[in-house]
Parts: structure tokens; sequence; C-alpha cells
């Protein structure tokens, strides 16, 4: 039943015009800001259609966001200040990056913690790797000659 | 009818599954030649089986079978034939039953082109692939079974997601599953090979065509997906770090690095513990996707079947295969002793490199991907992780190994001179700091690193080349007679270095990108990325299933007409659906793109789009198939195993 | 023996996240988790000011002296048709429920509520949709509960459900009276 529900609550959600374009008229006049907010924007997630960015999506809700997100760049609001706003509203889930705080250490951590393992069990592996003999000394050499000629 | 026998070929399947996967294994274990060599005709008899029950699925959508409630669901009597056709692995249950045919269709490839394994190896190859098949097959009977029937039957059914109904979509499950399941291959060789206690230079070398096989498909899938979110969502993007995108990387990422692996257990037999993980890791990560994209539990716009229940039966599934694999590697690995030694500074220290570049990249793609649900689950919290996390921290990573990837295939085996390598890729080098130079005023610093990159893999392919063929140091002709004795390995793996290096400049030139939103009366023109963009008019038009409205566009530049372009935004009826679809015209090196949105007053909300060498992202990959399938047709790997004579078998 | 620990960690690995997954589906079923869930902010926190027009309207300062319930409907929300009966049960005990009528034409609104019913004590109409997304809506329906001081205290995302009444509204109701 739950399932049923929110399979309906999903289809009304996604029911919008969720492929329409944006509109023209919503840009900023000012290319600086406009850009600013597109960026901004990328930075943050439709909750409708929640695998694309407010600037990607055609649902109300995302067109709204943006109009505040354009709003807010006008007004001269840092972009944390947008994002913060949001936030505020919507918890930590409306950032497609994720804050760099104490519970996403691991996440960000990630890619030099990879490095560092790769690196170290390749290091282990050749310490435990029989390691070649040391060249023959001339003498050595000498009689291997001898011994390979007769 | 045909459904009832559709569903017995699935029971029959399952049945000599077991077979398939008892026999030939208890064969290899008692060293019984007769029933180990049992195991091509199982497979090939399980192929027919899983065979006959897909067509038969598939001839219930050619002709409409309403009566059956996977027909009556997903398809309709307007669609055209094609995506009926199609439409048969368009849905959950379709598509696990297309996943039983491929891994039975591994299973018989095994059997028929087997031939130069030695007898044992080839049993447990079989056998491991029966198990892990039968497993497959099982769920579909028991809880996704595409056989059920509706009683009485619907006039019409409920169609097939317009999204679908398209033919690059169409084609990519079918590709992209070919490549999972594929890896399968080199999985029950690694498990076969842990199962008998060792491997040797000769398994590196029979390994190999498998892997290249399953790589090349599931590159080609990949890209095939990428392609059609690029010309059908309508935004000009093309890789959403969406969980299920991330999910088909992974294994593609390992893949790429069993490939390399698998070369230095040839050559030196060395790496062996890594290869094999690496073998299991890649088809436990296409499992885990499988399972992932049907539980409900990924956020995504791809997953479908968000099935609890479901889901518990593929988890326990994928536990006993991943987990099992896993703990017998962790008992049998220590048997797999190295016995060739390298320098540091070699081509199989390059290779190692490449390794553990290519997991530190698959481990950060885990991460991201996964966080958001431990950190639900575990914390409490709800996070999310999107593309900008991807981007930063996965480029970082790459970008080292496209430096190491130019170098390494000139680098000598076993022990190599550092700057005698680099001295060979000098004009290489030379070439792609220029691109950076010049780059550098247009762009920012990303993109202009990755053209860089991308200069210096496919210059650095043709390096390669030029050492093997010792080019400007021996005369011509004589060149020219090495190139033509040249194994085709070599031309693979040129040319897929190469084609990495096409798809990097594609990706690269995408932040060169122009586009813009513009609302156009019929009539008007606006100047987009240098050309004219003329709306000339606004119509409908009515297709088999859906009415759509469209616009015609002329694009031109410097007053001459370049294309015509007629994007539309169609309405399927039955399910209540409008897509887009944009028109893009190509040249090889740019893309023109329209899309057609709202109308108002009298106009059209348009996006445009110029996009220069965006083909190349798509066209690099499909080079990228063609050198794995040239590397394929070397005949080296069809070396077969050496033989014992049968003693006394002259005596009659 | 450094070498046999490394080789199981792949294996413990998959154990524990085979266990997650586990736990994933388990509660996914239970319905304790849910990856497409926006879990609300102003739980616990006072209702975010706002004053918007209707008939008669209502403002935040309004949502004091008793637990009121605020539900976010529109007359083009199909889900908000299958929770019209619960609302109605609730008012017929008493409940107060005050409607905001999200993004929609007053005169669809009043068509609406004379077809499913009319359940609010006061509505309210919000039709940029601005107060809605203070509160953190993001579809409707939404239900919400906040308590005679001003404090929000329970919030239900899709339709309403007797279920949902019985289990989260109600004790809160009884807590908060």
């Amino acid at each position: 039943m739950i399932r049923l529900a929110l399979a309906l609550v999903a289809f009304l959600l996604l029911a919008g015009p969720a492929f329409a374009i944006s509109d023209p008229s919503e840009a900023l006049p000012n290319p600086q800001q406009e850009a600013r907010a597109v960026a901004i924007g990328r930075q943050l997630r439709c909750l409708v259609c929640q695998n694309e960015s407010i600037e990607d999506s055609g649902a109300d809700l995302a067109r709204d966001l943006r109009h505040i997100v354009r709003q807010q760049v006008a007004e001269g609001k840092t972009n944390r200040q947008v994002i913060d706003w949001l936030v505020a509203r919507y918890g930590n889930f409306v950032r497609l990056r994720p804050p760099f705080e104490p519970s996403t250490y691991l996440l960000w951590g990630s890619p030099v913690l990879a490095l560092a393992a790769g690196a170290g069990v390749a290091f282990f592996a050749r310490r435990s790797r029989p390691t070649a003999p040391p060249p023959l000394s001339a003498a050595e050499q000498q009689r291997l000659r001898q011994i390979l000629d007769t | 009818m045909i459904p009832e026998l559709g569903h017995f070929a699935l029971a029959l399947g399952v049945a000599l599954g077991f077979a398939q996967a008892i026999i030939p294994l208890w064969g290899a274990h008692r060293r019984d030649i007769r029933l180990m060599q049992a195991a091509p005709a199982l497979a090939l008899g399980q192929f027919f089986a899983i065979a006959a029950s897909f067509a038969c699925l598939a001839w219930s959508n050619v002709v409409s079978d309403f009566s059956v409630l996977n027909v009556a669901e997903n398809s309709n009597s307007l669609e055209p034939l094609v995506y009926k056709i199609t439409g048969t692995w368009g849905n959950h249950e379709g598509s696990i039953l297309f996943w039983c045919l491929i891994l039975t269709l591994c299973g018989a490839a095994v059997a028929a082109f087997g031939g130069n394994l030695p007898s044992s190896l080839r049993a447990r190859v079989i056998g491991v692939l029966g198990l892990a098949g039968v497993g497959f097959q099982l769920f579909c009977l028991l809880a996704s079974d595409p056989f059920v029937r509706l009683w009485p039957p619907p006039v019409d059914g409920r169609d097939l997601n317009p999204l679908l109904q398209d033919p690059g979509l169409a084609m990519h499950p079918p590709i992209l599953y070919t490549g999972y399941v594929g890896f399968a291959v080199p999985f029950a060789f690694a498990v076969a090979a842990l199962l008998e206690g060792r491997i040797d230079a000769a398994w590196g070398r029979w390994v190999r065509p498998w892997t290249l096989a399953a790589w090349c498909f599931l590159t080609g899938g990949i890209a095939l997906g990428s392609w059609w979110a690029y010309y059908e969502l309508g935004w000009g993007g093309f890789w959403f770090w969406d969980p299920v995108e991330n999910a088909s990387l992974l294994p593609w990422l390992t893949g790429t690095a069993l490939l390399h692996s698998a070369l230095v257990v040839e050559k030196r037999e060395a790496l062996k513990v890594w290869t094999v993980l690496l073998a299991i890791g890649t088809f436990s990560f296409s499992l885990s996707g499988t399972f992932l994209v049907r539980s409900g539990i990924l956020n995504s716009v791809h997953a479908f079947a968000n099935d609890p229940a479901r889901g518990v039966f593929i988890l326990a599934l994928l536990g006993l295969v991943i987990g099992g694999s896993l703990l017998l590697f962790a008992l049998r690995a220590p048997m797999l002793s190295a016995t060739g030694i390298f320098a540091p500074v070699s081509r199989e220290g390059a290779l190692v490199l490449n390794n553990i570049l290519l997991c530190s990249i698959t481990a950060v793609v885990t991460t991201g991907t996964m966080y958001p649900l431990f950190a639900e689950l575990l914390l409490g919290e709800k996070l999310s992780v999107g593309a900008p996390f991807f981007n930063a921290t996965v480029f970082p990573l790459a970008v080292p190994l496209f430096a190491a990837m130019s170098v390494g295939p000139v680098l000598s085996w076993k022990r190599a001179d550092l700057g005698a390598a680099l001295m060979k890729l000098w004009w290489a080098a030379l070439v792609a700091a220029v691109v950076a130079l010049v780059m550098a005023t247009r762009a920012r610093l990303l993109p202009d690193l990755a053209m860089a990159a991308s200069a210096w893999l496919i210059l650095g392919a043709f390096a390669d080349i030029a050492e093997r063929t010792r080019l400007f140091r021996i005369p011509l002709a004589a060149s020219g007679r090495r190139l033509i004795g040249l194994s085709r390995s070599s031309f693979g793996t040129v040319i897929a270095h190469a084609g990495l290096g096409v798809t990097v400049a594609g990706i690269a030139a995408m932040s060169l990108a122009s586009s813009s939103i513009v609302l156009l009366k019929p009539g008007q023109v606006a100047h987009v990325g240098g050309y004219d963009w003329q709306l000339a008019d606004l119509h409908d038009v009515a297709g088999p299933n859906y009415m759509a409205r469209a616009a015609t566009i002329r694009v031109s530049r410097a007053g001459s007409l370049v294309t015509i372009l007629a994007p539309e935004r169609r309405n399927f009826p039955v399910q209540q659906i409008t897509t887009t679809e944009a028109k893009i015209s190509t040249n090889g090196l740019r893309d023109l793109y329209a899309v057609l949105g709202d109308e108002r007053d009298g106009g059209a909300v348009l996006r445009l789009h110029v996009n220069p060498l965006a083909p190349w992202i798509w066209f690099g990959a499909l080079i990228m198939a063609i050198g794995g399938a040239i590397s394929l047709a070397d005949r080296r790997l069809r070396v077969g195993a050496p033989t014992r004579k049968p003693v006394g078998a002259v005596a009659a | 023996m450094n070498r046999r620990i490394l080789l199981m960690v792949p294996f413990a690995g998959v154990l524990v996240a085979g266990a997650g997954f586990l736990a994933m589906l388990e509660r996914e079923q239970e319905g304790t988790f849910d990856p497409r869930a926006v879990p609300s902010q102003i739980i616990n926190k006072p209702v975010p000011p706002f004053d918007l027009p209707g008939s008669p309207g209502f403002s935040s300062t309004d949502l004091r002296g008793r637990p009121i319930v605020v539900n976010f409907f529109a007359s083009w929300c199909i889900p908000c048709v299958e929770e019209a009966p619960v609302l109605m049960a609730l008012k017929a005990q008493g409940v107060p429920i005050y409607g905001i009528a999200y993004k929609d034409k007053p005169d669809a609104t009043a068509a609406f509520l004379a077809r499913n019913g009319d359940p609010y004590e006061r509505l309210a109409r919000d039709e940029p949709g601005r107060v809605a997304i203070d509160w953190g809506v993001y579809g409707v329906p939404e239900t919400y509960l906040i308590d005679p001081q001003g404090i929000v205290r329970w919030r239900h995302v899709g339709p309403l459900t007797q279920d949902a009444v019985t289990a989260g509204l109600q004790p809160l109701l009884r807590r908060y009276a």
C-alpha cells in the first residue's frame, strides 16, 4: 500500500512537464551573474527528478529554485549563502557536491586512501617476491665461461 | 501454447543448468574424463533450452499476445514491429531472461571454441558458468517469470515506455548485457584456476580473448547508453555519474585492469593473485550492478522494478556467487606463486601502475556511489553525491593514468630505461605542450589538460608503432615490412589507446560548446555558436503511436545553408508521456543540436547547441572497441594447449 | 601470515557490504529506508514565518494555541483525491486542519473542494509556491502537525493514509492536546 502510494506520488511529481526546457526569460541580464547562477545551479539536486541538477531539470520545483538562485545572485549573495539558504530548507541532500565535514572525510579522502592502499599492496608484494641473484663477479663469470666451453 | 512452451523450456534450462554445474566439476575433481567431456554437450543443451524460451517470449511480443502479463504490461498493438521485438528485453522479467540467455551463450561459446583448453580446465570453466547461470535461471523461474498469464487478457497493452522506443536505447541493453555477462567467462577461468590450484602463463593467454570480447561489448554498451542520453534527453549532457551509470563503469574499469594484468601473467607469470582478484571482481561488479538497479535501493532514473522482495533473492544469489568465490580466493590464492621478476621501471611496472590507478578510480567511484546509502543506514544522514564530486576526484587520478598510457608500451619488458623511453616520445610531448598552450587562452584548466592528454595519447600510440617499425632508423621499405608483419595484438593496442585519446578530446571539447535558450517566432533568427538559426515553421506530425509537434529550423553559416533540423515533442496517448526528440546534425567534427520546448505567444522556446568534437566521444569508444576486436583476431590467441599423445591408442 | 590476512580483506568487505544491503532492503520493506525521501529540516523547529491570502487565509502567527494539522494540496494533484476521505474523517473527529493550496487557481481549488469535500477550517493559497519552499515542501500532498507553541512536530509526505494517522498523527495529537 505504501509502495503504491509512493508510486502515485512519484507519478504525480514526474507527470509535470518533465521534458520542458527552461525559458529564455529566466536568464539574468548580466552574463557574469547568469554564469554564476548556472554554476550554483549545477551543484544543486532537483528534488523531483532527483538525478538531475536544477539547471537541467524541467520540473516546476526546479524552475522555482532556479528563480530563487538567480534572485539571490542578483541581490549580491555569495555562492555559499545561496547554497546555505537551500540547505536550511532541504538539507544536505540538495547538494550534489557533498560538504567537506567529519561525516564525509572518508568520501573526499577516498582517492588518496585508494592510491595509498594500492601502492602499499604493490610494495608489500614486491618485498615478498623472490629476488634476483646478485650479478656475477668477474672471477665467477670466468668460471662460468670455462664450464660452458667444456 | 507458446508461452507454456517457453515456460517449460526455462524449467528445462534450469534442470540442465544444475547438471552443467555439478557434473563437470565433479568430473574434474575426480579426474573422470567422461564426466568432464559431458560439459560441452550440457552447455550447448542448456543454451538451446534458454534460447527457445527467449524465442517464445519474443514471439509472444511480436504477435501481441496480451494474455501474457509481461506483454500486456510492456507492449501495445500499435507499436512498430521492431520495438515489439526489442521490448522483449526492455522490462525487468524480459531482461533477466536475456541475462540468462547470454550467460548460457557464454557457456556454449566455451564449449564450441574452447577446444584448445585442457579438458579439466574447460570442464571447470563450464561448470562454474553453470553454477552462476542456474542461480539466475532459478530467480527468473521463481521470482521473475515472464510467462505468467493474465486472464481475461486486456484488449490492448500498456505500451513500452516511449523513451525505449528508440533505436539507440533498443540496442543498448543487449550489447551492454553481453559485456556484463561476458565477464562471467574470465570469472569462471579464475575460479577454475583457484579450484585447480595453479595458474601458469598459458592461463594468461587463454583468458585473454574472452576478456577482450566482453570488454569490447561493454565499451560499446556504455558508449551507446551515453550517446542515447545525449541525443534523447535534450540538454546535451552525456554522463551524469548517475548510480546506475557508475554501476556500469565499475566493471569496465576493473575489466580494463584485468585485460592488462593478464598480459603480465602471460609474460612473466607474475601478478597472478591480482589478476585472479580482478577477474572475480569484474564479474562481481556486473552482478552487483544488476542487483542495485532492481532492488529499489539506488536512487536513479534508470532503476526499474523497485521491489525489495526480489532484491533479497538477488542479494542471496550474489552472496553465494561473490562471497563464495572470494572465500575460495582467500583460501586458495596463497597457492599461486609468482615466479617472474621484473624491475619497477619496466613494462610490467607500468602495468602495475596502470592497475593501481584504475583500481583507485574504481574505489573512488564505488565509494561515491555507495556513500549516500551507507551514510543514511549508519549515520542517519541524508547526503547526496553527484557529478561535482566525481569530476573533482576522478580527474586527478585519470591524469597520471593518461600520462603513463603512452609511456608503458614503449618501455621494454623486465627492465627498461625510462630516459630512453621518454626520448622516443619527445615529439608527442611537444605537440601536447603546444595544444595545452593554445587551449589555455580558450578554456579552463581541466579541459585544457584533458586536450593535451588526448594529444599525448593519440601521438603516443603513433610513437608506439614508430618504435616497433623502427621508423626513420632503418630504410622505409624495411619499416614497411615490419609494419605488415606486426601482430594484430600490437595494432589492437595502438588503436585502442588512440581511441581513448579521441574520446578524451571529445569530452574536453564539450567545455567549448556554445548553447542558448531562445524564444523565436516563425521567421526569426538566433545567432548561436557562429551559426544562424532560423525557425521556419511549426507544424503537427502523426506517428504510429504518437502525435507530435515539430519545428523546422534552417541553420546557415555566412549566408549558405548548412542543414535543416526538425526537432519534435511527441505525445504518447497510451502511457500519457511526452518526450522530446532533439535533432542533431553532425559532420564528424561538430554537432548542431536543437530541442523544441514550450510554445508561447505564437513562437516556440528552442534550446540550441553547437558542440565541437562531440561525435568524437562515441567515435573514440567505437575505435576502442575496434582495437579490442583486432586484438581478438590475433592468431597467437588461438594456440592450443599441448596434449599428451594417448599411449597405446594404436593397439587394436 | 600478513599475506593471508590481506587476502581475506575482499571477502570480509563483501560480507560487510552484504549485511548493509540486507539491512537496507529490510528497512525499505518496512518503510524506514527510502533513498528518494527528502527529510524535513523544520521538525522540532518553529514554523517558518509567512502570511498567505485566501479564504480567509492565515499566517504563521495563527498556528498557535492548539495542535493544528497543515495540509499542502492542489486541485491538479491526484493523490490529494486519495487522501480526501482521511482528512474528512479527521475533521469529523474535531481535528483542526488548515489547508494551503499550492500553485493553484482559486476557482480550481474551490471546484476540487466541492467535489471531494472541504476538511479545512481555514484555507490559504500559495500560488507562487514560495512559502512551500520555505517549509521544505517538494511535492504535494504533504501534511504537517504544528503544536500549540507553533513548533513543527510531524510531517507526512504523500497522501495521508489511515495507518499514518493512527501510528503517527494520533499519538502526537494526544501528546500536544
